[in-house]
């Protein structure tokens, strides 16, 4: 199996999201609030992992752009969620480093204060217990 | 004589109404939605035809599931005949439970013929409880096994 | 003992891909009772027919089992061709192989081995078989309609100028339906009003069609041919006969408040109302919920001026009970409720509307006479946004999962209006994809853009931002260009997904048709039956099957029409013989069965019977072979095992289950 759809099965895995059910509408760059920031735009994360290209997905901009605010996944008619592909493939990045959360006091090292801080908010509301 | 161990093929029936289910499981066959050729179907021309006796009957002739399926409530062609239905299975399934007959071995689904998609869903859904649960030995007539 | 002939169709590759059928035939000789077995190419033709008939002359077959596709597509098919033969046509069975068996495994064994075990069920329950004979039951020559729109409409007339009776029973107080809220139809852009009226005089005026508005469904009973029908007229507070019509209660009414639904609230009316000035019958109704004289008892104003002196505050809800032979539901559509879509801000802005209230605003008789303004200042727009597919093709809970069909049509027919109106003012239409299937449908949508100049920009609004000032600001994606947009607007139009007309699952049931998880309701074949329900004489016309634009509902409500005729034009029908019927010397008159009979087909009678030589006088259950329906209620009931339901006895069903668990 070549790496590329390993990685994209993992993707749809850990996200539960099938990317074939896209319409192409593109709601969801319509809604993004970083669209400009972004260089792979929220509607062509889904061809990427469709077209097995996660490489390019993790090496993007984009993928430390995306505020996770969830717009598109509220927004997304089909059920497709890109703001779910993008978190699926930070989670694979993480995952590559070899440990799948942060310890407290490694946190403000990495803090950087171009960090959009809804994107801080974010995480911590997702990633609480 | 060692006896073979043979590969589980469960044997299940299922009643299916001949308005809505019959047409839904049609439906999943045109639509080629698979589900495993374990399960067969009766046709019955409503769910308040199945008398609990073909049920047990079934079971004593060494079937390991029985479903039936039946049009939704209020959709019935018959208008009320599978709230019968769905009152009669109540009763017969919690004997069955008290006799010791897994719970998971008789289902009732509602599968409208436009759900083709459902019909093949529950379908699989109840074989692979079956697979889960194994033969079943509590109320099989072991004369009826060869 | 029966001698059975089993008959195994390939049905060209659709069996004979995955299952073994000479097999199945070679397994079918060996199973008890069959006489004969053999496997063709397509059973279902002229030549798999006759042989069938050859076999049951040369070997005197008693029954026959076909192992095809399903019994709902060609069991009449087979048993016709028995008849023909000689042969009863309820000693033959049909093993579906097709639908269960071939189309929905892979594997050719395990195919096989299903098939013949399917086959074994069907030649067990043939062995059981009993010829039976069908009886006749009568049909009451009068069709009823539900639902007075394009569709009810053009089905009444034509069922109507075939010579029959026909009701329309319509909820409003007017009939014209969704139809007489636009103003120009597309591809042509003719007014709507100006074809649609002349059909709802047509339909008043003609001496076969009796209408009742402001009346609802109330109970359906019976079956086809012979259909019971209670239709609740509500109260009007008007009487119809003296009503002329003049209008002058409409223009006295003190209360002017309640939000007319035929301008879809973009406006008012008065508590004394007609939907429109064209409104047939043009007899208003008084909205007791708004009429001050019902809310606090003093007032009286349109009787007073009424000269006829046809106001009647007193007038009660009436019933009336009719009998039919045919039903046509016609009950038409609506458009989604907009509240699980705040994005696009329509509860937010008066600016934001849907396009059949944008239908409403371009038309002369609507709340702006027929001026293009903005609804929240009255200000000319100068840029308007249309947004395609707002809740139509969603996957989720919020809107629907199908395409609604006439959206990419009516938003180019308005977008090019406004381009011809108003050359000033610039549209843009935000696509997924533009679907213009049908005649002159694509040459339209080209129009629109290349000589009317309508910007088209494939993506989706993501979101519509209402600004101080009163302007809207889109946000939506150009896919093509691969950019965000954001536009600034003055009004913005959702193509709003429709659905059925939500009353459509009640009548549904009442008339226990089946109905799908959209509420559409189902036709009896996908394909070749698709106005017809699968319950017997109940017809489908318009959108309450599918979405469809007018011509098509148009066409398929003549084609429900001649369905209904071809019902009507039948004295006898012949009836189910798989009914009910007890065995008197079982039967110990309990009432069980009488009990759960949905039909009230079981009656008691005092009989003598001989049991073993003891005469006596007993109650005992009979049924009523006309009513009932065979569903078999009663058969579970019955405590001593006395019911039993010819064609699926317990003997047979018990058969069947023993040949599946053999």
């Amino acid at each position: 199996m070549n790496p590329g759809k390993k990685q994209a099965e993992m993707i749809r895995e850990i996200s539960g999201v099938n990317p074939l059910k896209c319409m192409k509408c593109g709601k969801c760059s319509a809604t993004c609030p970083s669209y400009n920031e972004m260089d792979i735009k929220p509607h062509q994360f889904v061809s990427y992992v469709v077209n097995e290209d996660i490489e390019s997905l993790i090496n993007s901009k984009s993928l430390w752009k995306c505020l996770s605010c969830f717009a598109c996944v509220e927004r997304c008619p089909r059920d497709v969620k890109p703001g779910k592909l993008i978190d699926a493939a930070r989670q694979m990045v993480v995952r590559k480093k070899g440990q799948d959360y942060l310890k407290a006091d490694e946190i403000p090292e990495l803090l950087d204060p171009e960090l959009p801080q809804q994107l801080l908010v974010s995480a911590f509301r997702r990633y609480r217990r | 004589m060692p006896l073979e161990k043979k590969e589980f093929k469960p044997k299940i029936v299922a009643f299916c109404c001949n308005w809505c289910s019959y047409a839904g499981a049609d439906l999943a066959g045109s639509s080629r939605l698979t589900y495993p050729a374990d399960v067969k179907i009766i046709r019955v021309p409503c769910s308040c035809r199945v008398n609990p006796m073909f049920i047990l009957r079934a079971f004593e002739k060494g079937a390991d599931g029985v479903i039936m399926c039946g049009c939704h409530p209020g959709d019935c062609h018959y208008s009320t005949g599978n709230y019968y239905a769905r009152r009669r299975m109540t009763l017969l399934f919690s004997m069955l439970d008290y006799i010791g007959v897994e719970s998971g071995r008789t289902r009732v689904e509602w599968v409208s013929a436009a759900e083709g998609v459902k019909f093949s869903e529950t379908m699989n859904s109840f074989v692979e409880k079956i697979y889960s649960l194994g033969e079943n030995v509590r109320l099989g007539d072991l004369r009826c096994k060869n | 003992m029966q001698r059975i002939g089993v008959f195994v169709c390939h049905c060209g590759s659709n069996i004979a891909a995955t299952v073994d059928v000479s097999k199945v035939a070679e397994m079918a000789l060996m199973e008890p009772g069959v006489a004969h077995a053999e496997d063709y190419q397509y059973m279902c033709s002229e030549a798999g027919q006759a042989k069938i008939a050859a076999a049951i002359q040369e070997k005197g077959l008693t029954g026959i089992v076909v192992c095809s596709c399903s019994p709902r597509m060609h069991e009449a098919t087979f048993r016709k061709a028995a008849e023909r033969a000689g042969l009863n046509p309820y000693m033959v069975e049909i093993a579906n192989i097709r639908e269960h068996c071939s189309w929905i495994h892979k594997d050719m064994e395990e195919a096989t081995k299903k098939a013949v075990i399917l086959m074994r069920a069907a030649v067990a329950k043939v062995n059981l078989n009993t010829p039976l004979q069908a009886g006749e039951s009568r049909v009451t020559k009068r069709a009823l309609v539900i639902g007075g729109g394009i569709a009810g409409i053009q089905t009444a007339l034509d069922i109507a100028d075939a010579g029959y009776e026909v009701d329309i029973v319509e909820k409003t107080p007017s009939i014209g339906g969704r139809m007489s809220q636009l103003d120009k139809t597309f591809p042509t852009l003719d007014c709507s009003a100006c074809i649609l009226t002349p059909k709802m005089v047509e339909a008043s005026a003609h001496e076969k069609i009796t209408i009742y508005t402001y009346s609802e469904v109330e109970k359906v009973s019976g079956f086809v041919g012979d259909f019971t029908v209670d239709i609740r007229r509500k109260a009007r507070s008007v009487d119809m006969n003296k009503c002329t019509g003049c209008g002058v209660c409409q223009e006295k009414c003190p209360s002017k408040k309640a939000p007319s639904e035929f301008n879809r609230g973009l406006n008012t009316r008065s508590a004394i109302y007609t939907p429109f000035a064209q409104a047939i019958p043009n007899v208003p109704v008084i909205d007791r919920e708004a009429c001050i004289k019902f809310r606090t008892g003093k007032c009286g104003v349109c009787s007073k001026v009424c000269q006829a002196g046809a106001i009647d505050y007193e007038q009660k809800d009436e019933i009336i009970t009719e009998k039919y032979g045919a039903i046509v539901v016609a009950t038409g559509f609506d458009t989604i409720k907009l509240d699980r879509y705040d994005e696009y801000a329509y509860s937010q802005s008066k600016d934001v509307i849907t396009s059949l209230e944008l239908e409403r605003v371009m038309n002369a008789a609507g709340p702006t006479h027929g001026h293009l303004e903005r609804l929240s200042d009255g200000k000319a727009p100068k840029e308007i946004v249309f947004i395609q597919c707002v809740g139509s093709r969603c996957a989720d809970d919020r809107g629907k999962p199908y395409c609604s069909k006439i959206c990419c049509m009516y938003t180019a027919k308005h977008a090019m209006l406004i381009r011809d109106k108003y050359p000033d003012v610039n549209v843009t239409v935000f696509y997924i994809d533009v679907r213009t299937p049908g005649k002159n449908f694509d040459e339209f949508y080209r129009r629109a853009v290349e000589q009317y100049g309508v910007n088209y920009i494939k993506g989706q609004v993501g979101k519509v931002i209402p600004k101080p000032d009163g302007k809207l600001l889109v946000q939506g994606s150009d896919l093509l260009d691969n950019r965000q947009i954001l536009k600034e607007a003055d009004m913005v139009v959702l193509a709003t997904a429709i659905e059925p007309n939500p009353d459509v699952r009640k009548i549904a049931t009442m008339l226990t048709a089946s109905i799908d998880t959209n509420n559409f309701l189902t036709e009896a074949h996908a394909k070749l039956r698709p106005v017809e329900s699968p319950t017997a004489g109940i017809f489908l016309s318009g959108v309450c099957q599918g979405p469809k634009d007018i011509p098509e509902t148009v066409a398929q409500a003549g084609a429900a029409a001649v369905k209904a005729i071809g019902l009507l034009a039948k004295d006898k029908l012949m009836t189910n013989p798989c009914t009910a019927h007890s065995d008197e010397l079982l039967c110990n008159g309990c009432s069980s069965c009488e009990n759960v009979c949905p039909y009230g087909a079981i009656t008691y009678e005092d009989k003598e019977v001989n049991d073993h030589g003891i005469r006596e006088t007993r109650r005992i259950a009979v049924v009523n072979n006309a009513l009932c329906q065979g569903c078999g209620a009663c058969t579970v009931a019955c405590p001593s095992g006395a019911m039993d339901l010819q064609g699926f006895s317990n003997r047979q069903i018990i058969a069947e289950v023993d040949a599946i668990c053999r």
